[in-house]
């Protein structure tokens, strides 16, 4: 019998080969691509939104730095592709540690208000740093080196990385400084450090979703990364469920997919997206999962000692 | 309350055989004083713990019971005087180092982790347990140091992959955890989400949590407040009796006096921020100015 510390590394892997290998059409192959990628980005912001209790709005700031690194890397100096998308996520983890050392000592609505001025920050200098980033023309020629499989492959590794990761003590330890801060740094928690381990990994997931949009529009520019994305990353993940990763991977797909199903409508489906988001409001106040994981709903997984 | 509680009743309270006259000062508060802006809600507080004792600290609302453990394990940081524990200063310790340290507490408006169930409350204390010894820094001074404890501890690298010694230690973590709920008779509740435990099992689930940390000195705050005389009853068997089955040193906050003086063979009486006696509960009984301060002064009513 497979080890069972082992099972969420094996449900992914086969998610994983489902989605690499089952014959798609070119458009549902895009949608698959879209999918993988908001995902990414999405368990990243949930990490810190669901699991730690720190509201951001600002984590397209991350993503934007993780494209313009990538396409950077690969364009100019000619770098393979998938170094790039990891220094992507590289050099989020890095700002993200810049700006988290004087904000994180920032609890409940002023982390995220200061989390808004960050990322538009940023967008700005991504915006008029012209002779590196091309600033607000965008950076056109990248290569699409995001095909079905990189997506999915990311998607996967990450995808497991991260619901091992909440399975853990780390897991445990966030969860801890989100439900009471003082009685976790009691529990011998630096919970200071805590919040910046989450906001790291987060900016990591962010960065490598960045990279990948990158590859995947063969185009960016510093206004697909402004408010709007990241106040609808935070959106999927409250849509899905605050402390639910898997809440968060159901959100994103539902948004993504009628976000998708609507494309002929153009502009008029931000009402859909507006009336999805009421009404999961209204029905389910606390998201689709709450703040459980799916597994808990099955009768069998529910009790695990 | 559960059987488990009732089997202690049979127990001798051993903390009254117990003398700690010649073990070693374990805690050592020594003129603390702490300011709230012009309040002064503790003033020259000094009192010693010695290893393996049972204490309590009484006085009527108000009188600074708190404060002193949130001084004690570093929420605040005293204005002045200092605070040593195992002739270490700690007194401008943070609130984790502390704990690190080997002081655990509960709180009197208690702080669980409301959304986690309560095994995983239990879980987040035992999985950070460490092993600590003093080590001479730089300067010449002692400084502490702590190191995870192995049995509980796993690195991010196992954490993200769930491979090498993840399973077996979250095992350990588990098992060890579940004893210790089994012990406060929560076993049966392990996986309701703390915030919705009846308000005694909460207190007895915050006392599991501190236990957890393996700690050298534990602090319970006012654990009897809010629940009824048959509770207060199976509680007082359950602190005497973890207070000689872990050999834990242990100080106790209560504004009930008869919960102090039927455990605590060593008493610290305050009022106003300030020591008005120390003694057995004999001499703490026989105090003037302990029966002014719970029954009013002649003078005062006069």
């Amino acid at each position: 019998m497979m080890k069972k510390s082992l099972l969420g590394n094996a449900a992914f892997a086969v998610v994983g080969l489902t989605l690499a290998l089952w014959p798609l059409s070119g458009y549902e192959e895009g949608i698959v691509v879209l999918l993988c990628i908001n995902c990414i980005a999405a368990m990243g912001v949930s990490l810190l939104t669901g699991f730690t209790g720190i509201f951001t709005l600002g984590h397209a700031a991350y993503m934007a730095l993780g494209a313009y690194t990538a396409a950077i890397m690969t364009v100019r100096y000619g770098v393979h592709y998938l170094p790039a998308i990891v220094a992507g996520g590289i050099i989020a983890v890095l700002v993200a540690w810049l700006i988290g050392v004087p904000t994180l000592r920032l609890t409940g609505d002023y982390y995220a208000i200061a989390s808004i001025g960050l990322g538009e920050a940023i967008r700005l200098i991504l915006e008029n740093w012209q002779s590196f980033t091309r600033g607000a023309r965008g950076f056109p020629g990248i290569d699409s080196y995001t095909t079905r499989w990189t997506a999915v492959l990311f998607f996967t590794v990450l995808g497991a990385g991260m619901f091992n990761l909440i399975g853990s003590r780390l897991g445990r330890e966030l969860k801890a400084s989100r439900d009471d801060r003082i009685a976790a740094s009691l529990m011998g928690f630096n919970t200071t450090a805590s919040r910046m381990k989450a906001l790291l990994i987060s900016a990591f997931y962010c960065g490598i979703s960045g990279a990948l949009l990158g590859g995947y529009m063969n185009f960016i520019q510093p206004s697909m990364f402004d408010m709007m994305k990241s106040t609808e990353l935070t959106a999927v993940v409250v849509f899905g469920g605050l402390g639910s990763m898997s809440g968060t991977l159901i959100g994103s797909a539902i948004i993504t997919s009628v976000m998708e199903y609507f494309r002929d409508i153009s502009q008029y489906r931000m009402l859909i997206y507006g009336a999805l988001l009421v009404s999961i409001m209204v029905l389910r106040p606390e998201g689709v999962l709450g703040n459980r994981e799916i597994w808990s709903f099955l009768p069998r997984f529910g009790r695990r000692d | 309350m559960s059987d488990l509680l009732q089997k202690d009743a049979s127990k001798e309270p051993v903390s009254k055989e117990v003398t700690t006259e010649n073990t070693r000062v374990l805690l050592e508060l020594d003129d603390i004083s702490m300011f709230f802006g012009g309040v002064q809600a503790v003033r020259d507080m000094s009192f010693t713990i010695r290893e393996g004792e049972l204490a309590g600290i009484i006085g009527p609302n108000g009188a600074g019971k708190t404060t002193i453990f949130n001084m004690i394990s570093s929420v605040y940081n005293p204005s002045s005087g200092s605070i040593w524990f195992r002739e270490q200063d700690i007194t401008l310790l943070r609130a984790y180092q502390v704990n690190r340290l080997g002081i655990a507490r509960t709180f009197q408006n208690l702080r669980l982790f409301g959304r986690l169930s309560a095994l995983d409350n239990v879980m987040t204390a035992t999985q950070n347990r460490y092993r600590y010894s003093f080590r001479e820094n730089l300067r010449g001074h002692l400084s502490p140091c702590y190191r995870p404890d192995p049995k509980f501890h796993y690195s991010f690298l196992e954490s993200l992959l769930h491979l090498g010694r993840w399973s077996k230690t979250e095992q350990q973590i588990r098992t060890l955890s579940m004893e210790l709920l089994d012990r406060v008779g929560l076993a049966s509740r392990a996986h309701q989400p703390a915030g919705t435990l009846p308000y005694g099992m909460q207190r007895r689930l915050e006392i599991a949590r501190a236990l957890a940390l393996d700690p050298k000195l534990l602090l319970l705050d006012e654990p009897a407040a809010g629940m009824n005389p048959e509770e207060v009853f199976a509680l007082n068997d359950l602190i005497t009796g973890i207070h000689c089955e872990f050999k834990l040193t242990t100080l106790v906050i209560e504004h009930h006096m008869d919960v102090i003086m039927e455990i605590c063979p060593h008493i610290v009486c305050m009022n106003f921020g300030a020591k008005i006696a120390e003694g057995s509960p004999e001499e703490i009984q026989n105090d003037s100015e302990v029966l002014s301060a719970y029954l009013g002064d002649e003078e005062a009513i006069g």
